[in-house]
């Protein structure tokens, strides 16, 4: 075990530098040139060059690459071409909020998601599972954005239950969680029913059959347990989505978060912004999935070994 | 020879089909047979025969849908297991009938270690607490040969042999001290000298414990090792029904030749070993008459037309097979008329 | 004589092959007509399509006049749907929608399905270093988290309704080529090939005259649940205004600029939200459909 996660870790290096290489490599390719974006109007022939040289631009972009990752590793991602304060500093501010709501999401896509899941596949084709598998189709096909206007109208302007917007209490996050979450829990449900269903019909539970165990019995304490050790690689999966879903959620829900940070710098064509924020977001991204992995193989030694 | 007076099962005409959207299999297709105290029962067939659903309905654990036990009777001393409440059969599976299955394998739940797996059917049966009821199961592991029982016992299936896993289940099997013990198979997967090790343990184990035994298997050589009686299946069928040692010795349905003719054997001198022709017809679309017509070398016009009656030949000797009817001769004289 | 012999041998193969082939589409198609769901998905899409073929015919309105003093209508008999914060009308708008959101789906899936294809094939085929270096450009790609991919791209390429579609299909690239070297490597292990390729055959002919076909199903299982997510990450990119501009009637943009009238219009952002998901809902229905149908590890 020990070998595997430290295999695992040495893995994940190269998988970084990638995300890293391909995030510089988009930057490479905006039309124009930053240095004279930077100048700004009317600047002249030696100021652009001036800056460019500053900038390291002149230098190979190999050399370009490696300097962007050294500086990288040191938490340096350079200086907000709006703000010109540093993308890190910018960015710390707004993760904390990102990772609540991320957070409260995945609570919600895992605990809905596999009691629904669990109901529909202890009940199947009854008229629970149908109903569950409809709207959990339902999930997977709304557009989160919309869910989260639809959410924001009917309870936060006509129930006037939640806040329309903002960050902060529990009242807050609960809108938003729900609407970042919504895609995840169908997806775990389906997949724990799928699990579920195939767990019934392995030998072992015809042996705790054959053992007299009660129904509920041989479903909670043999058929669970085995069943959700697959959901957890579909939870670290959505775990990604999500992380990519806040740059939606928070726009709809005005929530200050990196997502709305990125996007704000899309727009404003503030690149080093849009480069440091996406690659936090990656880095975070890779070490779940290294977490979801160690979890997995944890949960199924078991099985792996036969 | 030992005497077997006291019945303990009796299985009349038992049924099991399975419904599915390509029609209906008669898997197991009207079948007797009876179950002495203390005796062993072997129920041969190749795989598709039915015989491991024989041994499935007789715990009602057959997955319904698509299957379903529709018609004959299951008693097990004098009372019918297919009118029993879900509640009552609870009761008796794993407690008065147990059962062990092919794949030791995928037979135990990987996350729970063997101890606990065994204590849980003690539990559920007897009236023990956790310790009483994993010191025992401690103690059926010991029983089972597995070497420092207490160390194994806090093991799980995954760090445990094949051979091993298949000891746990009949650890787990016999902890009750079952009077019925269904074994499906329980040597198939495992490597020959560990087969002999198992079957070894379930004639010693039997012995101790009185129990009665359905062995299943497609193997004849682990018949003759242990068995008392023996039933053939082809085809959801019975087809000849009788002792041990007669089959060996005289061996009455073609189908049961040919199994003996396809096995290896050391007390004969065989030239060659043959198999028999052909496969079991599909269970969607089985033939008129007698089910193993297609591949028989002695069919006849009667046997694609009707299917053959289980006819009493001997004493303890049934067979399915219309050349030991009295139709038989006739049909063959029909035929040479006809050939002339 | 004995070439003859041969020649009549493959031929023989061939034509229990083809017939073969007729029985495996035939069954495919009885399992995916008992599949009542998947059928409606079916027809979902079908009438989505359909809806942007004709929707310059059936379009009450035109779709882009405007109209400033019938704005923010509720839906009433002239505008079924009601009017935008421009008085155009929704119904049309939509209707032309349709068009932009298929488009964005199928080319964006298009180019995926090209590229995950291509990278998957070769790395299933060729295996060793060249698998390695694939599968770990596939997995950096994998690596950022959702639509982050696809927004980083649209940041450098400036927001467009092209460029959604480049991101989004770079975005489906790293799935179609691990199910495809999967498939690839499963099919290549299989004997058939190993004597094709005795008998001379090149790989460019194994790889797309063998390999390719076998590996169709999963494919087509997979780009109709991916137009699913291409079309919500397409909708998606437009709603935060990095995609369509107005005034394109997209999908996602009209959602955007009702956001601002959920208050006073919210029919605004009703419709849009209930086109995409309907069409999103056929394509994933669908999509679960084919796969029971086509994937032999469902049967029983
Ligand atoms: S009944 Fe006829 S076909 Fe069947 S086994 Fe006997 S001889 Fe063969």
């Amino acid at each position: 075990m020990f070998v595997f996660i430290v295999r695992r870790i040495l893995q994940t290096i190269p998988v970084l530098l990638g995300v890293s290489l391909v995030v510089f490599l988009i930057m490479q390719m905006v039309p124009g040139d930053p240095a004279t974006l930077l100048a700004g109007e009317g600047a002249t022939k030696e100021t652009i060059e001036m800056i460019r040289h500053q900038l390291g631009l002149d230098r190979p972009i190999l050399y370009q690459y490696f300097d962007y990752v050294i500086h990288a590793v040191q938490g340096d991602f350079g200086e907000s071409l709006r703000s010109s304060r540093p993308v890190l500093d910018e960015i710390l501010v707004r993760l904390p909020i990102t990772l609540e709501l991320a957070l409260a999401s995945i609570f919600i896509t895992v605990v809905l998601g596999m009691v629904a899941g669990i109901i529909s596949a202890t009940k199947q084709y009854s008229a629970a599972d149908i109903s569950i598998m409809i709207v959990a189709l339902l999930g997977i096909s709304l557009p989160s954005f919309w869910l989260g206007l639809m959410l924001i109208y009917f309870f936060s302007v006509n129930l006037q239950w939640f806040p329309v917007s903002g960050w902060g209490t529990i009242n807050h996050m609960i809108l938003p969680a729900i609407t970042l979450g919504a895609g995840g829990a169908a997806i775990v449900a389906r997949m724990t029913r799928s699990s579920m269903l195939e767990v019934v019909r392995q030998d072992y539970i015809r042996t705790a059959k054959a053992k007299g165990l009660k129904e509920h019995v041989i479903i909670y304490k043999h058929g669970l347990k085995n069943a959700l050790i697959p959901v957890i690689t579909v939870v670290g999966l959505q775990f990604g989505a999500l992380l990519g879903g806040t740059v939606l959620t928070e726009s709809v829900f005005a929530i200050n978060g990196l997502g709305r940070l990125i996007v704000d710098a899309i727009r404003t064509r503030d690149l080093p912004m849009v480069q440091g924020g996406v690659l936090i977001a990656s880095v975070i991204f890779v070490f779940m999935n290294l977490a979801v992995d160690v979890l997995y193989r944890y949960f199924n030694k078991r099985i792996d070994l036969n | 020879m030992k005497q077997f007076e006291e019945k303990i099962l009796e299985v009349k005409n038992l049924q099991t089909y399975f419904f599915t959207d390509e029609g209906t299999s008669k898997a197991v297709n009207g079948i007797s047979f009876t179950l002495n105290k203390g005796e062993t029962l072997g129920i041969v067939g190749e795989s598709g025969s039915g015989k491991s659903i024989t041994s499935l309905s007789l715990l009602r654990l057959i997955q319904s849908p698509p299957g379903k036990i529709t018609g004959g009777s299951i008693l097990f001393k004098g009372e019918d297991l297919l009118t029993k409440t879900e509640k009552q059969m609870r009761s008796i599976r794993g407690n008065e009938i147990s059962m062990i299955f092919q794949e030791p394998m995928t037979s135990l739940n990987p996350v729970y270690s063997a101890g606990e797996q065994i204590a849980e059917a003690i539990r559920l049966h007897q009236k023990l607490g956790k310790k009483e009821a994993w010191n025992k199961a401690v103690d059926m592991l010991r029983l089972v040969g597995i070497p420092s029982p207490e160390k194994r016992a806090k093991q799980e299936p995954h760090e445990l042999s094949g051979g091993m896993r298949q000891r746990v289940m009949i650890a787990m099997a016999l902890a009750c001290h079952p009077e019925v013990l269904i074994a499906d198979e329980p040597t198939t997967a495992l490597d020959v000298t560990i087969q002999a090790q198992i079957l070894e343990l379930i004639k010693t184990l039997q012995k101790d414990f009185g129990t009665a035994v359905i062995l299943i298997t497609h193997d004849l050589g682990v018949v003759y090792e242990t068995c008392d009686r023996v039933a053939v299946m082809y085809a959801g069928k019975i087809v000849e029904y009788t002792l041990a040692k007669e089959i060996f010795t005289n061996p009455k349905h073609p189908y049961t030749i040919g199994l003996l003719n396809s096995l290896p054997r050391l007390d004969m001198d065989q030239e060659e070993l043959t198999t028999i022709p052909g496969t079991v017809p599909s269970p969607y679309n089985m033939p008129k008459g007698c089910s193993f017509a297609p591949r028989c070398a002695h069919a006849k016009k009667i046997c694609e037309q009707a299917v053959p009656d289980l006819q009493t030949t001997g004493p303890s000797t049934q067979v399915s097979c219309w050349m030991f009817t009295p139709q038989w001769e006739k049909e063959y004289d029909a035929q040479e008329k006809v050939g002339v | 004589m004995k070439p003859e012999v041969v020649m009549n041998n493959t031929e023989l193969n061939v034509n229990k092959k083809k017939s073969s082939k007729l029985q495996h589409w035939k069954a495919f198609y009885k399992k995916f007509k008992r599949n009542k769901l998947a059928l409606i998905g079916g027809y979902i899409v079908l009438f989505y399509i359909l809806l942007a073929i004709f929707a310059p015919l059936i379009s009450p309105q035109d779709p882009y006049e405007i109209d400033l003093v019938n704005t923010l209508q509720p839906p009433t008999t002239d505008h079924w749907m009601g009017t935008d914060d421009k008085g155009r009308d929704i119904l049309s708008r939509l209707l032309y929608g349709t068009r932009l959101s298929l488009a964005v789906g199928f080319v964006s899936v298009f180019f995926g399905a090209f590229i995950g294809i291509l990278l998957g094939l070769t790395a299933g085929y060729y295996g060793k270093w060249i698998d390695t270096v694939i599968m770990r450009i596939v997995d950096v790609l994998l690596a950022f988290p959702g639509i982050l991919l696809a927004l980083a791209i649209i940041s450098a390429l400036g927001p467009s309704l092209i460029n959604v579609m480049v991101a989004v299909g770079v975005f489906s690239i790293p799935m179609f080529a691990r199910i495809v070297r999967g498939s690839t490597l499963s099919v290549r292990k299989l004997e058939y090939i190993d004597a094709i390729r005795a008998l001379g055959a090149t790989d460019f002919t194994i790889i797309f005259k063998h390999i390719f076909p076998n590996i169709l199903s999963p494919v087509i299982v997979q780009a109709t649940l991916r137009l699913a997510t291409a079309i919500l990450s397409a909708a998606g990119l437009s709603f935060l205004g990095l995609g369509a501009q107005p005034p394109s009637p997209e999908w996602g943009a009209m959602l955007s600029s009702g956001r601002d009238y959920l208050f006073s219009a919210p029919h605004i952002a009703l419709f849009p939200g209930i086109a995409i998901s309907t069409l999103v809902l056929g394509f994933n229905v669908f999509g679960d459909g084919l796969r029971d149908a086509l994937d032999p590890r469902m049967k029983k």
